[in-house]
């Protein structure tokens, strides 16, 4: 009996030892994802915020050029796009410094990860810009134009401060989506979250436990995100001006007794 | 006064859609004048204000300052020319993102690359001159209309401006707000600002200028002496006009 008990014992130790080893290895993804996500927005902000203003602002042929964009990289599924550029477009590349420079270049999964969430994400924040800038009263163009300012001085010196502040709350909703698209990424094995937990699931079974700890990552990298989001908000709120308005408007229309 | 107007309109017509919202417009001003524009809405003063600084180039017709045509300037040269002139709007446009004294400051920064304690300081002095040193660090949303309106002046003075356009500066305003607005823009002109100036304060415009300019559908109607608006219904289109504004604010 006392050998049973022993035998079951180191059992359940030697399979708790088992899952926190992968456990901790798909813990590990976290920085991939991350990494991955921060890289890809930036890249969106970085195309996306110039694609919003060439929209409004532009010349025809700028927001024909621009109209394309949005809805080429809004119209294919990230998936496709993640094929296109690894398999595709990093194949040709890879080959054409070949033939030029004799020298063999690898582009990996984790940047053709990173460039097809970038692209797909410039697409939809621009969006989120054109909505903000559209939003802020003409006068406010007008007027800087009247005091002598250029065309991009007046956009980047008063139109995109607003505009950017105005964004904050969609972007923070952009990241949360764009966090779990990136799971996508493990089809070409960036060792990220989702691809650690697949490859741990295929040897250990333990299904339930590592996807809901898989699950459970991205919840606390979204709630922090949003989090971090919400904060830079606040510090940068200025009185009177978009959100903090409505603020104002709530006191004023949500006081309980008005309900009834 | 020089025989050469430091202002001039010269046969300025915009045409929008179809619409000819200004006809062949001619106009100018000497230095140190105060011109009134009235009429009524929808004929074209706006518009012409807008024509005039180049923020709606004219379809025809061009626009002297100090001798130069505007037509005639590059788009560099265009921005420049907008520094020479100042423009008030009827609701202010104040940049929402900045305090009163950065409001001021911003575009001797970015536009004539004074450094930043500079043009902070210059800044203080032209919200000084305005009355509102205290009110430096409020943003637009925290200041009355008046206030705002006076910032928007200050902001305006601070590039220099040689000719000042203002576009119903005390119609967006409280009536007990216009008073304070109003002796910025006397005080002004009395200092020798040239001003173009579109108004329906017809006593405020009666007494500050010499010459009226009305304008109906797009043209000027008639040019005057401030008598030019009284003599009431029966007398010329300015004075009907004049009349019928005096019915609806009882003076």
């Amino acid at each position: 009996m006392e050998f049973l008990t022993a035998a079951l014992s180191s059992d359940i130790l030697a399979g708790l030892t088992e899952f926190s080893q992968s456990a901790l290895f798909v813990a590990r993804g976290t920085g991939y994802t991350v990494a991955l996500i921060l890289g890809a927005m930036i890249l969106g902000l970085a195309l996306g915020l110039p694609l919003s203003t060439f929209e409004v602002y532009g010349a025809g042929w700028l927001r024909k050029i621009t109209w394309v964009y949005v809805w080429f990289f809004r119209g294919i599924p990230i998936l496709v796009l993640l094929f296109l550029i690894y398999f595709g477009v990093f194949d040709i590349i890879e080959s054409t410094v070949y033939k030029l420079f004799e020298t063999r270049i690898s582009l990996t999964p984790f940047t053709a990860s990173v460039i097809a969430l970038g692209l797909a994400s410039a697409a939809y924040q621009s969006q989120i810009f054109k909505g903000a800038i559209l939003s802020l009263p003409a006068g406010q163009f007008q007027a800087a134009r009247a005091l002598g300012f250029s065309r991009s001085q007046a956009i980047i010196h008063i139109i995109l401060p607003q505009a950017m502040r105005l964004s904050i709350p969609a972007w923070s909703n952009e990241y949360s989506i764009l966090l779990k698209d990136s799971a996508v990424a493990y089809v070409l094995g960036t060792m990220e979250i989702m691809a650690r937990t697949r490859f741990m699931t295929s040897t250990t079974f333990a299904h339930i436990r590592l996807y809901l700890l898989a699950g459970l990552l991205y919840y606390l990298l979204t709630w922090l995100g949003v989090k971090v989001l919400f904060k830079i908000e606040a510090k940068t709120r200025i009185p009177g001006l978009g959100h903090d308005a409505w603020r104002a408007d709530d006191q004023l229309v949500l006081k309980k007794r008005d309900l009834f | 006064m020089s025989a050469q107007p430091l202002l001039e309109v010269s046969h300025v017509s915009r045409i929008i859609d179809g619409k000819t919202i200004l006809d062949d417009v001619s106009l100018s001003l000497g230095r140190g004048e105060l011109k009134v524009i009235i009429g009524p809405s929808g004929g074209g003063k706006s518009t012409l204000l807008q024509c005039v600084n180049f923020l709606q180039p004219p379809d025809s017709g061009d626009v002297f300052l100090d001798g130069q045509s505007a037509r005639e300037m590059s788009r560099q040269n265009i921005c420049a020319f907008r520094q020479k002139i100042g423009m008030i709007f009827q609701d202010f446009n104040l940049f929402d993102h900045l305090c009163a004294r950065d409001n001021v400051a911003i575009a001797l920064q970015k536009v004539k690359g004074q450094k930043k304690a500079l043009a902070r300081q210059r800044a203080m002095a032209e919200l000084e001159r305005v009355g509102l040193v205290e009110q430096a660090h409020l943003y637009p949303s925290q200041l009355s209309g008046g206030q705002k309106q006076r910032v928007s002046l200050a902001r305006a003075l601070a590039m220099d401006p040689m000719v000042m356009l203002l576009d119903e500066p005390t119609s967006a305003l409280d009536p007990e707000l216009i008073g304070e607005v109003l002796n910025v823009i006397a005080q002004l002109s009395r200092s020798g600002m040239t001003m173009l100036m579109v108004t329906h304060q017809i006593g405020f415009a009666r007494h500050l200028t010499k010459e009226i300019i009305f304008m109906e559908a797009g043209r000027v109607v008639e040019t005057g002496p401030p008598e030019l608006l009284e003599g009431g219904p029966e007398g010329g289109r300015a004075a009907a006009f004049c009349a019928k504004l005096a019915e609806v604010t009882g003076r």
